[in-house]
């Protein structure tokens, strides 16, 4: 991505590439802080739409939360081909955790699509606004990871992701735990704790 | 970037044999004039564009302010409606935080933090260009309101809800949230890329507490800068979709609290004070012992206090909210913090102070304007005292008293910084000193203009003025002092021509003559160790550091009495620029063509969909050929495979 130096040349002995993504991933914390903030201020605000603890599917969300966080796993895995200088299972593993990514925003959207039938719009309450802002906003995240993960299968597809660039594949591995972790909180945040009804 | 030295000779056969670029994937080879400039990735030339950006935006809102004082100057002013008022505030306020002082910050961060740490560029070139272009182009979107209907009407702070679509129905606000945003992207980036280049990028020997206190205070910055821009931008994000897309966020009848806005701006908002003081802090921290001929008075205070100070920040932001009925409870608290912070912003004063004590001090432009801070900060440190008393800030809070207040820690502590960092380090960028006349006579016009703008706004926000007010009926005895303040504005204006005129001067003066020696201070940093101007490698050798000081150090030793003596000259220790091959990163279009994207996808999105696709299509393009733009550099070849080698 960009100009790398040896790791062995900077002074923390971090490649400049990774410490320059735990930076960001810090900032990251910030955003999704201040969403959640956002979303705490707000579920018990629904003005005369649906409340939340209406209309939550929690066994469905249950299941994607699974998918998502199983991901995790398989992005482990494809990390750990490549260091071992196994590029078949490096490309299995990647198009595997692309794929459960899918998965998790199709049924984001899904969900979306069921809560708006049922009379919850964007525009409907604080609740609902802030609901589909912090969840929307995860949504891209994964949705950006999965093109992540599918330019490193095409780029190893084509023969030009060796070992030596495990690294490339580490960081966005870091980016794609990063945006599991958060939907831990989200998930527990939104679902689990006992949502008010109307 | 890397630090080794190869043979030019061998760059351009292994570049052409091994990376068969493709057509527009080729990498700019610089043809001299402004493609160098446009194409560069060179931190010194990034600087300097941010600086010269930002002194034309400090231009700009320094005319907004003129035009403000102008509408006060007089009880029942005329010059400015009310409407064209509250842009021309608001506007003010915006362009002096976000387009002048946070960028001349960063020019001098671009500029001087590689140096400083003894490194030949910041750790990502690319993006840093992409920063500035982002900058750039935000400042310019933000300003387009001014022809496209109207510039933001709802302050700086843009309290909801009057930023809401029903009180300010033009598209200025979308222009100002979507703006903030694009600019945003440009610090958040730039904050990551800085501290990286800190942490990683350092010359052999220098350990963190070996740094200059000018590179430690940016690091902490940067930080900030790193976790702060998050927040507005959420804050900004629900604001643009309440106004363009319906969200409810602060909408009152359906549920929606204002409140939730000042806290997230504010979360930002009160780390962004230190955003900009603390570049200040480190230029004087760098300009004092320089010209007090002693090392600074308690190095390690110096940086755990603006350490403390970058963790304080984060705990005092609802000072800023006390009348907005947030509960006796969170106003104790943040009343107390807000005592406490002035501590370790005490502690930097005194040490200042202490550096200068017994020293043989020469008053040079750079050091008045450095005795300035100390002089002036104070004042707006002490009124800020003043506010952290609920019950008296209750009193003060929206009048002019806070108008001083900010002013005198903005202005005072921040301007007269940077003018600091600009009679400092002008031959080091420029190759030429300012006039030290016209510096002292700007440095006088200044202080007296400033004192005489801000110092009776104390007196009539005590006496009940309120701030944001578009004019005032004459009978409350506003008259004599407002027109005070229009004068004094007036004489700061003049300082900042008299600058100006200085810097064309001096560099019509300069031209023909050979560049200025080594060292023309005396000072302390690695970055004197390199000629001036700058070489663009910077240093021939990266030095290895093995004291704070370093440079004074090559220079000075003592003898057997223990006093201190020359050892070396300047020229002995400076290194003389004629190191050649050096390989230096390309220079990249695509940062400059992912920039122009954004405004488009701004534009787009309060006018047509349209606009967006063709804004996200050029950003788009710009990123994917920055990734496969070819690296032509034969050490990263040799590491690492690019996506063009197959062969590899």
């Amino acid at each position: 991505m960009t100009n790398q130096t040896h790791s062995e040349e900077t002074s923390t002995g971090l490649s400049h590439n990774k410490l320059g993504m735990w930076v960001f991933l810090g900032s990251e914390c910030l955003l999704f802080g201040a969403l959640i903030s956002t979303y705490l201020l707000y579920r018990g605000r629904f003005a005369d739409g649906p409340a939340p603890g209406d209309i939550f599917d929690i066994p469905f969300t249950s299941v994607s939360s699974f998918v998502l966080l199983m991901s995790s796993l398989t992005m482990v895995l494809a990390l750990s081909a490549l260091q071992r200088g196994d590029e078949r299972n490096n490309r299995l593993w990647l198009l595997t955790t692309a794929l459960l990514g899918a998965v998790f925003v199709g049924g984001q959207v899904y969900e979306f699509t069921t809560f708006l039938r049922e009379g919850l719009g964007y525009t409907t309450s604080p609740f609902s606004s802030a609901f589909f802002t912090l969840t929307g906003f995860h949504g891209v995240h994964v949705s950006l990871g999965v093109i992540f993960l599918m330019s490193l299968y095409v780029s190893s597809a084509r023969g030009n992701l060796h070992k030596e660039r495990a690294e490339t594949v580490e960081l966005i591995g870091l980016y794609w735990h990063f945006v599991d972790i958060v939907w831990i909180f989200i998930f527990t945040v939104i679902y689990l704790v006992p949502s008010p009804t109307s | 970037m890397t630090q080794t030295m190869e043979p030019s000779s061998l760059e351009t056969s292994n570049g052409e044999n091994s990376h068969r670029p493709l057509g527009v994937y080729t990498r700019p080879k610089g043809g001299g004039g402004w493609r160098d400039w446009v194409t560069t990735v060179d931190h010194k030339k990034i600087g300097i564009l941010y600086g010269a950006a930002a002194l034309l935006f400090f231009v700009i809102g320094g005319i907004e302010a003129l035009l403000i004082r102008l509408q006060l100057a007089t009880p029942d002013g005329t010059v400015l409606g009310a409407d064209t008022y509250n842009q021309v505030y608001t506007m003010h306020g915006v362009t002096m935080i976000f387009l002048a002082a946070m960028p001349l910050a960063a020019a001098f961060a671009n500029y001087l933090i590689p140096l400083q740490i003894g490194a030949r560029d910041v750790a990502f070139p690319r993006l840093n260009a992409m920063s500035f272009w982002v900058f750039l182009a935000g400042g310019i979107f933000i300003n387009l309101s001014w022809l496209l209907g109207g510039a933001p009407d709802g302050g700086w702070f843009a309290y909801a809800p009057n930023t809401g679509i029903v009180f300010s129905p033009s598209h200025g606000m979308d222009f100002y949230a979507l703006g903030l945003q694009i600019t945003g992207i440009a610090s958040l980036v730039s904050g990551i890329n800085l501290t990286v280049t800190i942490f990683n990028m350092r010359a052999p020997g220098m350990t963190l507490f070996k740094m200059p206190v000018f590179t430690w205070m940016m690091l902490v910055v940067q930080l900030l800068l790193v976790f702060a821009m998050p927040v507005i931008a959420v804050a900004l994000f629900l604001l643009t979709f309440s106004r363009l897309f319906g969200a409810t966020f602060f909408t009152p009848e359906l549920g929606g609290d204002p409140l939730l806005w000042q806290h997230l701006f504010w979360i930002f908002g009160h780390p962004e004070v230190y955003i900009l003081v603390l570049p200040a802090f480190g230029i004087i921290s760098e300009v004092i012992p320089t010209f007090s001929r002693k090392p600074i008075f308690g190095y390690p205070f110096m940086v755990f206090s603006g350490i403390a100070i970058g963790f304080m920040g984060w705990g005092v932001w609802a000072h800023h909210m006390f009348v907005s009925g947030i509960g006796p409870v969170s106003v104790a608290a943040f009343s107390l913090s807000t005592m406490f912070i002035a501590v370790p912003t005490g502690v930097k004063i005194l040490n200042w102070m202490a550096t200068m004590w017994g020293g043989r001090i020469k008053f040079s432009a750079a050091m008045l304007f450095a005795i300035g801070v100390v002089s002036m900060f104070t004042i707006g440190g002490l009124s800020g005292v003043t506010h952290s008393v609920a019950p008296a800030d209750t009193q003060q809070t929206d009048t002019y008293y806070i108008v001083a207040h900010f002013h005198y820690v903005i202005f005072g502590g921040i301007i007269f910084g940077l003018f600091s960092g600009f009679y400092f380090w002008w031959p080091k960028i420029f190759g030429h000193k300012l006039s030290e006349k016209m510096g002292i006579l700007n440095f006088w016009v200044m202080l007296v203009g400033f004192n005489l703008t801000f110092g009776p706004m104390h007196i009539l926000g005590l006496q009940g003025m309120s701030r944001r007010i578009d004019t005032y009926s004459p009978g409350f005895g506003f008259e004599a002092w407002n027109l005070v303040v229009t004068i004094g504005s007036f004489i700061i204006a003049l300082s900042v021509l008299i600058f100006l005129i200085n810097v064309i001067t001096s560099a019509r003066n300069a031209r023909g003559r050979p560049p200025i020696g080594p060292d023309p201070w005396d000072a302390r940093s690695l970055e004197w160790m390199t000629p001036n101007p700058t070489p663009v490698h910077n240093f021939d050798e990266i030095p290895i550091v093995e004291s704070l000081d370093e440079f004074w150090h090559r220079k000075y030793g003592s003898d057997e009495d223990g006093k201190i003596v020359r050892v070396a000259s300047a020229e002995e220790v400076c290194q003389d620029g004629s190191a050649e091959g050096v390989h230096l990163p390309s220079p990249s279009y695509w940062p400059l063509v992912f920039a122009i994207g954004l405004p488009f996808i701004g534009l787009g999105l309060i006018y047509s969909l349209w606009l967006c696709v063709f804004g996200g299509a050029l950003a788009l393009m710009g990123l994917y050929a920055w990734v496969f733009e070819p690296v032509d550099d034969p050490d990263v070849d040799h590491h690492e495979p690019q996506k063009e080698d197959v062969s590899d």
